[in-house]
């Protein structure tokens, strides 16, 4: 039946050959490595870092937690800078895409302009809440928890 | 025709005066002294709602398309649209009082109902399940913080935890829905959904595949599933009594409305909207999820000694009376009749709760101590107003003739009864029956029993934003009840721009 269309799973085919190759691969370098490498055990060797310095104490400590609050910052930051990068692709595509439903031409300034200014006010928000963050002191590394205290 | 840029912006006007008033105050806040008050913030807030709600009614001038077909301003969602910016707007106003007793600051708290009341909003707008699920993120994530703004209280975090986790697992529900939709009909606009699953063919490029209707009707279970969660029907309830419990009041009267009646806006959507085949897809699912929340609902309502339990299981049991509407739809001469029963019942519902929460938030005093019933003791002798106002809406909750709630459940029955769902009807009656001994239970602890001792000359006054929002409540709760016809029309009105039949051929036109 040449005019049968394939079923659409057809099309995760190589994802699955490159999980099949992945794990061939990585399974097949660490079961050499252990058959074929020579195994020469001596004290430097067995300890924990083998180069660098010399632990020293003990890795049980009370440490400050206040890093999650950057952590969870730069992650949103983070998320709202990838969304400039789809924008950056299409930018010089956007004044003909955008055009017909602006009533404009896409040589018009304002079919141009779009693009400029939906990121204008998008960066905005973010500068907002960037503004936000830092008067609260959620960047302050010293800040004690009296000034993020509502 | 392709809507203009102007009239674009037109049909996503409330959100953006929604948005702008919700940056500009936590733009302004951190810059306000941490210690004081931030009342003007408040203030600010009531006013950005007040205008998304005159925006709103603006939008009747411009119903259609915007936004690539994302939007859909109609009649429908302009109905809820104000609704939605009426609660917060009240909600604003009776949050006053309340956040000044349990000496809570901040005035995020103001911008964060702003950014729940816009998601709501854009979700009664939108025919587009990714942007129906984005508006149903942003007014979520909005209500997890709100629910924990009692911080010092462990058992907000408890509320704020808990609606939290069970709230994402549910709206992966609803997501993994979309996907499937999206699987079956190669689309996730609702109205391409629609024509789809009624010509039975999915184009795909030159080519076209017959829809998957088994894989349509997983995907509008588990959209259901993710619905039934926000809207708090059993057998997807089990959060609401710890949930409301815990929440500061004021944000229990938010929570219980507003995003309830969004959700309800999308399910008329989805099911109607979206012309699924109604005989199969759904009309199981909606009557067992109805009758299962009437029936839990009363029931676990019985056995509250908490009055914001109580109300909980009561919202449990009144989001399975507008089920019922929901099942009412099935016959093709209720379909009027079953949707605008639900829209009026959502409108009345929101009135009536949203006043009890607020007398609840009065009543609770510094860190919610006094919500159990017999703290109630005797209130009708300390404070006969307020009293007086609470029973009203209890009454209303109950169905009582000339208020709200009498009209509201008169409706859905009149539907379900119009379509032959007498088992459903009988039910819900009964369960009626139940709801008054816990609604009444209240009012004769607030009449006949004396107030203990040590508090007999405790005098409560209520602020004057509370007082405000009382006021408008009771007045929208007993108009519901008396002059019915004017909202019940425009419910109609908006019923019908709904209806499958009505879309074609404004689809055409358009």
């Amino acid at each position: 039946m040449p005019n049968q269309p394939l079923p659409y799973y057809v099309n995760y085919l190589p994802v699955l050959l490159q999980i099949v190759v992945a794990c061939l691969v990585a399974g097949g370098m660490v079961a050499l490595s252990a058959l074929l490498g020579k195994h020469r055990y001596s004290r430097t060797k067995m300890q924990a870092y083998e180069c660098g310095m010399v632990g020293t104490g003990d890795a049980r400590q009370r440490f400050s937690v206040k890093f999650y609050m950057v952590a969870m910052l730069f992650i949103l930051f983070d998320v709202e800078a990838i969304f400039l990068i789809p924008w950056a692709v299409i930018y010089r595509k956007l004044p003909a895409a955008i055009a017909p439903a602006l009533g404009a031409g896409p040589r018009d300034f304002s079919a141009r302009m779009f693009g400029f200014w939906e990121m204008l006010v998008y960066i905005g928000i973010v500068l907002v809440g960037f503004f936000y963050i830092w008067k609260k002191g959620a960047l302050d590394w010293n800040a004690t928890t009296e000034k993020t205290d509502f | 025709m392709t809507a203009t840029p102007e009239l674009s912006y037109v049909r996503i006007l409330p959100e953006i005066i929604l948005s702008i008033c919700g940056i500009v105050v936590m733009f302004v806040e951190p810059l306000l002294p941490q210690r004081g008050s931030h009342k003007s913030l408040g203030v600010f807030s009531f006013v950005g709602t007040l205008a998304a709600l005159i925006a709103s009614l603006y939008q009747t001038n411009y119903p259609g398309w915007g936004w690539f077909n994302m939007i859909r301003v109609d009649e429908f969602s302009v109905f809820f649209h104000v609704l939605i910016c009426a609660i917060s707007a009240v909600v604003i106003l009776a949050s006053f009082e309340y956040l000044e007793t349990q000496e809570i600051r901040g005035g995020e708290y103001y911008a964060l109902i702003l950014f729940g009341t816009v998601g709501m909003v854009l979700m009664s707008s939108a025919v587009e399940l990714v942007l129906i699920f984005i508006a149903l993120e942003i007014s979520s994530i909005a209500t997890y913080v709100l629910a924990g703004y009692r911080r010092r209280a462990a058992t907000s975090a408890e509320s704020s935890i808990k609606y939290f986790l069970l709230g994402s697992f549910a709206t992966a529900f609803f997501l993994y829905g979309v996907a499937l939709m999206f699987g079956a009909t190669g689309s996730t606009s609702i109205y391409t959904i629609s024509s789809a699953l009624q010509s039975g063919q999915v184009t795909l490029g030159a080519s076209s595949v017959p829809v998957s209707y088994s894989l349509a009707y997983v995907a509008v279970a588990l959209m259901f599933v993710g619905l039934g969660f926000k809207v708090a029907s059993a057998p997807f309830h089990i959060w609401t009594p710890d949930v409301y419990e815990g929440a500061p009041a004021p944000v229990v009267a938010l929570m219980s409305t507003g995003p309830k009646a969004a959700a309800f806006a999308v399910m008329l959507r989805i099911l109607f909207g979206a012309g699924i085949d109604t005989s199969k897809a759904w009309f199981w699912l909606v009557w067992i999820s109805a009758a299962l929340s009437m029936t839990l609902g009363n029931l676990g309502a019985l056995l509250q000694s908490n009055v914001k339990r109580m109300l909980a299981y009561s919202s449990i049991a009144h989001a399975g009376y507008l089920l019922v509407a929901f099942a009412a739809v099935i016959a093709p001469n209720a379909r009027d009749t079953g949707i605008s029963a639900a829209i009026f019942y959502a409108a009345a519902y929101a009135a009536m709760n949203v006043g009890a929460f607020a007398v609840v938030s009065h009543f609770a005093r510094h860190g919610e101590r006094y919500v159990n019933f017999e703290d109630y003791a005797g209130l009708g002798k300390r404070s006969p107003i307020l009293a007086a106002t609470l029973s009203i809406f209890l009454l209303s909750l109950l169905g009582l003739p000339a208020t709200g709630g009498f009209f509201a459940k008169f409706y859905v029955f009149n539907a379900a009864i119009k379509s032959d769902l007498i088992w459903l009807t009988v039910i819900g009656l009964i369960n009626s029956a139940i709801a008054s001994y816990y609604y009444l239970r209240l009012i004769v602890v607030m009449y006949m029993y004396e107030p203990q001792p040590g508090e007999e000359k405790l005098q409560l006054r209520a602020a004057p934003g509370l007082t405000a929002a009382l006021v408008i409540t009771a007045i929208i709760t007993i108009w519901l009840g008396v002059r019915p016809a004017g909202v019940l029309d425009y419910a109609t009105r908006g019923a019908s721009r709904l209806l499958p039949s009505f879309q074609q051929s404004s689809n055409l036109s358009r």
